[in-house]
C-alpha cells in the first residue's frame, strides 16, 4: 500500500474542531495515521487548498429497481448526456439517472466517498446489491423498506415490539441492509387497493394499526437492535400542501423516545414535508415552523431534499404520491410498481422550472429551512438525488448555502410570487466552509453512526476530499462561482488510501468500495420454525431460502455488528 | 445415492418458479416435482440430451471440428476484434453475470448489443418508454387481484404456472383462489358438451340446418360480482380461453381498437358503433364495467399484442386504459416476459448503460436507437460483418433474409447444445446450463431477482457463459494491446468470500465524538 502525505493543506475537520488550519494529513494502508515516512511517501502539495475528509452522502437514490427503471423509461434523458470510454473508465449515460460507472465516477470527482442508498424493497435488494457492486469507487450501503413488511405490521399491531424487533435483525441480514426505511408509513399497504392513510392517526386498512404507531414502534426496535443509524424517515402525506403539520406531528409524536439527548430519527428530504396553505394556489412555505421546531429539540435529524430547477426524475417508493403527482397533469409517464408484501413504489420525470411559482417555492423552502436551522449537525445537504435534482447540482446547492450573492442571482430569476412568498431575503446567514463540511461529511457520518467517516483523525478511513479554495485568500460567498467550480471537480479525491481522482478527473477506476451492512446480534434470534416458513410462502411468492441477499451478492463486505438489547 | 434438492429453481420461462424439488443421482436429475411439464422436459430430459455440445468447434473447410478451448476462444477474439462492427445478440436465457461481461465485451469491441427483447417485448419496453407503466410484483396480484384479463396470450402453454401459482388459482391474503369455481364449471361444461354431442346428432339425424354458432357470447352476470374473475381476450379460443370466465374473442390485428373503445367506456363516452374488432358495444360496455367495479385489475399481454399491428402503439393503449382505470380503483398491467431472463437483460443493459436494448457502442459511448440498432434491422440493412450468439436461438426464429445476412460473415456461437443457429456457427462454444449446473441470477417477469441454483456438475471442461466471455473479453485485449490499440481496464476478480477484513466490531455512536489529536506538525501561515 502506498503511503501519502498530504502537506500544508487548510484542514476542514469538524468531528475534531478543526477549523481551516494548516497542517498535514498522513495516510498509510487505507487509514490516517500519525505520520508516514516523507521519502517513501507520495507528497501531495495542499499548499493553498482546503482539505477535507470525503463526502458522505446520506441520501441518494443510486441502485435498485425504482432507479433503474427510471433509467430504462428515460432514454431522452440519456441522449444529452452521453459518457465516453477512456483507456481508465467505463461508457456511460447520465443525466438525471446516470448508468453506475458513471454514477461513481460523477461522486468521486467531487470528493464524495460514501453514499447510502435511499430505499430498496427487500424482495429486491439482491438487484441493488448488482448495481451497487457496479459503482466504484465509492463505500455504500442501502436502506431498507420495513415500515409496510407485513411481519412488521402484524408484530406491532399486537404491541410485541421485542418479536418485532428480532424480525428486523433478520431482515437486515437477509437482505445486506444498513437502516430501518420508511416510507408514508402505512400509505404504501393502503396503496395495494388504491388509497392512503392522511394523517398519522389515520388507520391502516385491514391491518388494526396507524403511523404513529408504526413509527413509534420502529424506533423503539431501532434502539433495541442498537442500529448504526436512526430510522430513516420519508412522511407521511409527502408533496401535499399542508403537509408541515403533518411532519410536525409525526416529530412531536417521538419526543418522549428520545430519552439521551439523541436524535431517534431521521426526516429524509423535509423540503418536500415542509409545504403550507391548503392548495396548490396557496402554497406557502413551512420553512418558518419547521425550523423554529427545530431549533428547540435535539431528537431528530434531517436531510434537505433540495431543488436545483433541472429536469429531473422523481422517484420513491411512495406509490400514492407519485400517482398524485401524475394527476396533477402535464406528465406522459407515469410508472407505479407496487412489491408485495413490503411495499409500493413510483417514478415521474419532472422538470422544475424558475417561472413556475410553486417550484421556485420549493426551491426556496429547501434552503430556507437549510439556513434556519442554526445547528448545522440537525441538518445536511442533499437533493433526494435525483428527486429534487441530481447529485452532481451538489456544488450549486453549496453555493446557495455559502453566498447570499448566490441565492439573489437565482431568486432574482425565478416567478414572481415565488419571490414574494420566498424567507430568503431576510435570511443573511452564510454558511463557513467548517459549516458546510458539517453537512456533507462530519454531521452525516456521525448520523449514520460511522466512527471512522467523516473526519481525518488518526484511525479514520483515508478517505480525503481537496479542493482548490484557499480560505485566505478566496471570499467565498463574494466569488462563489469560483467556489462552486471547486466544489465540482476536486482537486483530489483519496478513496482508501489512493488517489482516484486529481484535478476533477478519474485517474484510478479501480477501487471498487465497501458494502456496509448491518449483523445485530439478538439473543434469541427470531423464530425461523416451519410455521414461519409456511407463512413465508403464503405472504411471498418466492420461497424462505430464496429470499436472502447471499454474499455471492456483495462484492466487499463490511459487517458491522451489533449487540441487541432483545 | 440420491439426494434431493429443494427451492429450486426453474430456468425456463419468466415466472421463474423456485419451488422444485430436484432429485439427483450420479450427477444426473431423475426426479422432479412441483415444476410443470415443460419444466419436467428440460430439467429431467432436455439438459441431458445428445445435441449437448461438449467441445469447442471450428468451421474448416465447411465442417465443424472440435478443437482446443483456448483455440477456439483466440479464435473467436480474432474474428471480433476484425470486424469492423460486430453484433451482440441473444442474452434472454443466461445470468446476469454472464451479461455484465458481455455488456463490456461490446464496449470493448464497439460492436452491437441487442438481446431478445427486440423480437419479443421489445415494443412494450418501448410503449413503457413512452407513457410508463402501472406494475406490480406477481405477489401482489395474488394477495389482492380479483380480476385477471389476459390478452393476447395463453399462459397455459407459455406459462404453465402462471394461473395457479400468481393469478386466478392461487389463495391470496384477500382473494381466494377461484380453482373450485372453474372445476364446477369444468363438470359444467363437460356434460354440456356431451348434450351438445348428442343434440348435434339428433340434429345431424334429423337434417336439420345447423344455426349460426355464436362463437363470442355474451359476458356471464358473474363478472360483476365480488371474488375472484379471469377474463381472456385473443384472436383464437385456446386453453387458457377455455379456464376464464369470459372469453371474449376479437378480429386479429384489432387489439388497439378494441382497447380504446374500452378507454372510451371507461371515460364515459359515447360509442356510436355497434361492433368493435368483432365484439358488440355491449359486451365491451360489461367487460369495462367489470374493469372499473373491481378492487384490484390486472392485464397481462402477451406477443399477441406487441408483435401485431400497431405493436407498441398496442401496448401504449393498454396502459392507457390502465391508467385510466386507476382513477376509478386499482389497477396494474404487466407484459408476459418469455424467456427466463431476458428481463434480467434489459436490467443489466440498462444500469450498465442507461438503455435496455439495441444499443450501439461504435461511438466510445452508448446510444439507443430501437429499429436502427436492433439485431434484425442491423442485419437486414447487412451492417455489422460478424455476428455472436449467445444463449439464444435466431436461427429458429428470424426471418430468412435476416439469416442471409448474417450467414455472409463469421458467425460464433454459445449455446449448450446443438440448436439451429449453433448448427450454422463458424466457432461453436459449449457451455454449462445456467440454473442446472452453475449459479447466477436472474429477473422474474415482474423484475424480482432469483438466485439460480447448481444442482449438478457440468461435463468436464465445458465453461459457464461468464468464464468464457471472460476469457474471449480478454483475449480481444490482448490483441488489440498487440496492434497498439487502447484497451479498457480488466475489472478486479473480487473472491466473494465474506468477510474480506475480520469483521469489524463498531461500537455504538457516542453522543459527541471525541476529538482526536489529528496531525502532529502544525505549521504557522506562511
Ligand atoms: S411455469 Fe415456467 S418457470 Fe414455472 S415450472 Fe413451468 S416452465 Fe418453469
Ligand atoms: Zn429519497
Amino acid at each position: 500500500m502506498t503511503e501519502i502525505l498530504i502537506k500544508n493543506g487548510f484542514v476542514v475537520d469538524p468531528l475534531n474542531k478543526i477549523n481551516c488550519e494548516k497542517m498535514d494529513i498522513a495516510i498509510k494502508n487505507g487509514k490516517v495515521v500519525a505520520k508516514v515516512n516523507e521519502k517513501n511517501a507520495q507528497v501531495i502539495d495542499a499548499a493553498g487548498l482546503t482539505v477535507m475528509a470525503g463526502g458522505v452522502d446520506i441520501h441518494s437514490h443510486v441502485a435498485g429497481a425504482e432507479v433503474n427503471m427510471g433509467r430504462m423509461i428515460r432514454p431522452e434523458d440519456h441522449y444529452k448526456d452521453p459518457v465516453r470510454k477512456t483507456a481508465l473508465t467505463r461508457c456511460g449515460t447520465g443525466y438525471s439517472i446516470p448508468s453506475t460507472f458513471v454514477t461513481g465516477y460523477r461522486y468521486s470527482e467531487m470528493g464524495y466517498t460514501s453514499v447510502f442508498n435511499g430505499s430498496v424493497a427487500a424482495l429486491k435488494a439482491k438487484h441493488a446489491h448488482e448495481e451497487l457492486n457496479d459503482i466504484p469507487l465509492m463505500d455504500k450501503a442501502t436502506y431498507i423498506l420495513t415500515g409496510d413488511w407485513w411481519f412488521v405490521l402484524e408484530n406491532l399491531a399486537k404491541g410485541d415490539v421485542d418479536e418485532c424487533a428480532r424480525l428486523v435483525a433478520w431482515l437486515m441480514r437477509a437482505t445486506k441492509g444498513y437502516a430501518i426505511k420508511i416510507v408514508n408509513p402505512g400509505g404504501l399497504e393502503s396503496w395495494g387497493f388504491g388509497r392512503n392513510v392522511h394523517s398519522i392517526d389515520d388507520p391502516v386498512p385491514n391491518f388494526g394499526i396507524t403511523p404513529r404507531e408504526i413509527m413509534r414502534g420502529l424506533i423503539k426496535v431501532n434502539k433495541k437492535l442498537n442500529m448504526p443509524h436512526t430510522i430513516h424517515l420519508h412522511t407521511n402525506n409527502l408533496g401535499v400542501p399542508g403537509n408541515y403539520q403533518t411532519t410536525l406531528d409525526t416529530m412531536k409524536a417521538f419526543e418522549d423516545l428520545s430519552t439521551d439527548g439523541k436524535p431517534v430519527a431521521h426526516i429524509t428530504h423535509i423540503q418536500f414535508a415542509s409545504f403550507k396553505g391548503e392548495n396548490w394556489g396557496k402554497f406557502k412555505s413551512g420553512a418558518e415552523e419547521i425550523a423554529k421546531y427545530m431549533n428547540a429539540h435535539n431528537h431528530m435529524t434531517l436531510d434537505m431534499g433540495q431543488v436545483t430547477f433541472s429536469d429531473t426524475t422523481t422517484m420513491t417508493a411512495d406509490g400514492p404520491f407519485e400517482f398524485s403527482l401524475y394527476e396533477l397533469g402535464g406528465h406522459n409517464k407515469w410508472v407505479n410498481s407496487d412489491v408485495e408484501t413490503e411495499s409500493s413504489g413510483g417514478i415521474i420525470p419532472f422538470h422544475y422550472k424558475k417561472n413556475s411559482p410553486v417550484n421556485a417555492l420549493q426551491w426556496s423552502i429547501g434552503l430556507e429551512i437549510a439556513l434556519l436551522i442554526k445547528d448545522p449537525w440537525k441538518i445536511f445537504m442533499t437533493t433526494d438525488h435525483p428527486n429534487g435534482g441530481p447529485f452532481y447540482d451538489y456544488p450549486k446547492v453549496l453555493a446557495w448555502l455559502y453566498s447570499k450573492k448566490a441565492r439573489e442571482a437565482t431568486l432574482k430569476k425565478c416567478h414572481k410570487s415565488a419571490k414574494k412568498k420566498s424567507l430568503l431575503p431576510s435570511i443573511d446567514r452564510e454558511l463557513s466552509l467548517y459549516e458546510i463540511a458539517i453537512m456533507t461529511r462530519a454531521g452525516t457520518a456521525k448520523a449514520l453512526g460511522l466512527p471512522d467517516k467523516g473526519h481525518l483523525g488518526v484511525g479514520a478511513d483515508a478517505d480525503v476530499a481537496i479542493f482548490n479554495i484557499n480560505p485566505e485568500t478566496l471570499d467565498i460567498s463574494q466569488k462563489f462561482r469560483t467556489a462552486r467550480k471547486a466544489f465540482a471537480n476536486a482537486a483530489y479525491t483519496i478513496k482508501d488510501g489512493t488517489i482516484v481522482v486529481k484535478d476533477g478527473q478519474v485517474v484510478n477506476s479501480q477501487i471498487p468500495g465497501r458494502t456496509f451492512w448491518v449483523d445485530a446480534e439478538t439473543k434469541d434470534p427470531c423464530k425461523i420454525d416451519d410455521e414461519m416458513k409456511r407463512k413465508f410462502r403464503d405472504y411471498w411468492t418466492i420461497e424462505f431460502e430464496n429470499y436472502p441477499v447471499t454474499d455471492h451478492y456483495v462484492k466487499v463486505s463490511d459487517r458491522l455488528e451489533r449487540k441487541a438489547s432483545v | 445415492m440420491s439426494k434431493i434438492i429443494n427451492n429450486v429453481v426453474c430456468p425456463i420461462c419468466g415466472c421463474l418458479c423456485d419451488d422444485l424439488e430436484v432429485t439427483v443421482k450420479n450427477n444426473e436429475i431423475v426426479k422432479m416435482k412441483n415444476g410443470c411439464a415443460v419444466c419436467e422436459a428440460k430439467m429431467v430430459h432436455g439438459y441431458k440430451s445428445e445435441e449437448r455440445i461438449l467441445k469447442p468447434m471450428i468451421r474448416k473447410n465447411g465442417k465443424l471440428e472440435p478443437v482446443s478451448m483456448d483455440e477456439a476462444v483466440k479464435k473467436a477474439a480474432q474474428i471480433l476484434t476484425d470486424a469492423k462492427y460486430p453484433l451482440l445478440f441473444g442474452w434472454s436465457s443466461t445470468v446476469n453475470e454472464a451479461q455484465r461481461i458481455g455488456v463490456e465485451l461490446a464496449e470493448e469491441l464497439g460492436s452491437a448489443l441487442d438481446n431478445c427483447c427486440s423480437v419479443c417485448h421489445g415494443p412494450s419496453v418501448m410503449a413503457t418508454q413512452e407513457v410508463g407503466i402501472p406494475a406490480a410484483t406477481l405477489g401482489q396480484i395474488r394477495h389482492r387481484a380479483d380480476l385477471i384479463v389476459y390478452w393476447a396470450c395463453n399462459p397455459w402453454t407459455s406459462h404453465p404456472r402462471h394461473v395457479e401459482r400468481y393469478t386466478a388459482f392461487t389463495d391470496g391474503r384477500f382473494e381466494g383462489s377461484e380453482w373450485k369455481s372453474y372445476m364446477n364449471k369444468m363438470k359444467a361444461s363437460a356434460s354440456r358438451k356431451k348434450m351438445d354431442i348428442a343434440s348435434k346428432r339428433i340434429e345431424r339425424e334429423e337434417a336439420q340446418i345447423n344455426p349460426q354458432v355464436e362463437v363470442n357470447g355474451p359476458p356471464p352476470q358473474t363478472l360483476q360480482k365480488p371474488g375472484r374473475k379471469m377474463i381472456v381476450v385473443d384472436v383464437r379460443k385456446t386453453m387458457s380461453a377455455e379456464a376464464a370466465d369470459y372469453f371474449m374473442q376479437i378480429e386479429p390485428n384489432r387489439d388497439y381498437d378494441v382497447i380504446e373503445a374500452l378507454r372510451c367506456i371507461v371515460q364515459d363516452q359515447e360509442l356510436d358503433v355497434e361492433k368493435v374488432g368483432g365484439v358488440p358495444v355491449e359486451y365491451l360496455r360489461e367487460v369495462a364495467d367489470a374493469m372499473m367495479k373491481c378492487e384490484f385489475g390486472v392485464i397481462y399481454f402477451g406477443l399477441g399484442m406487441t408483435q401485431s399491428l400497431g405493436r407498441f402503439r398496442n401496448i401504449e393503449v393498454a396502459i392507457a386504459l390502465a391508467r385510466d382505470l386507476n382513477r376509478k380503483t386499482k389497477f396494474i398491467i404487466s407484459p408476459m416476459r418469455g424467456h427466463f431472463n431476458v428481463t434480467g437483460a434489459n436490467q443489466v443493459f440498462a444500469w450498465q448503460t442507461g438503455y435496455p436494448y439495441a444499443i450501439d457502442f461504435s461511438q466510445g459511448y452508448p446510444q439507443f436507437n430501437p429499429g436502427e440498432n436492433t439485431a434484425v434491422d442491423l442485419l437486414k440493412r447487412e451492417d455489422n460483418d460478424a455476428t455472436l450468439v449467445i444463449s439464444a436461438d435466431p436461427g429458429a426464429h428470424f426471418p430468412s433474409v435476416v439469416m442471409k445476412n448474417m450467414m455472409k460473415h463469421p458467425l460464433i456461437t454459445i449455446n449448450p447444445d446443438m440448436n439451429a443457429i449453433s448448427r450454422l456457427g463458424d466457432v461453436v462454444f459449449p457451455t454449462q446450463w445456467c440454473g442446472i449446473e452453475y449459479v447466477g441470477t436472474a429477473y422474474r417477469m415482474d423484475s424480482v431477482p432469483i438466485t439460480l441454483k447448481k444442482v449438478v456438475e457440468a461435463p468436464p471442461g465445458v465453461l459457464t457463459d461468464e468464464e468464457l466471455l471472460s476469457k474471449i473479453l480478454a483475449e480481444v485485449r490482448e490483441i488489440k494491446k498487440k496492434r497498439g490499440l487502447p484497451v479498457g481496464l480488466t475489472e478486479q476478480k473480487i473472491v466473494h468470500t465474506e468477510p474480506i477484513e475480520p469483521p469489524r466490531v463498531c461500537p455504538a455512536p457516542v453522543t459527541k465524538p471525541k476529538p482526536k489529536k489529528v496531525v502532529k506538525k502544525k505549521k504557522e501561515a506562511a
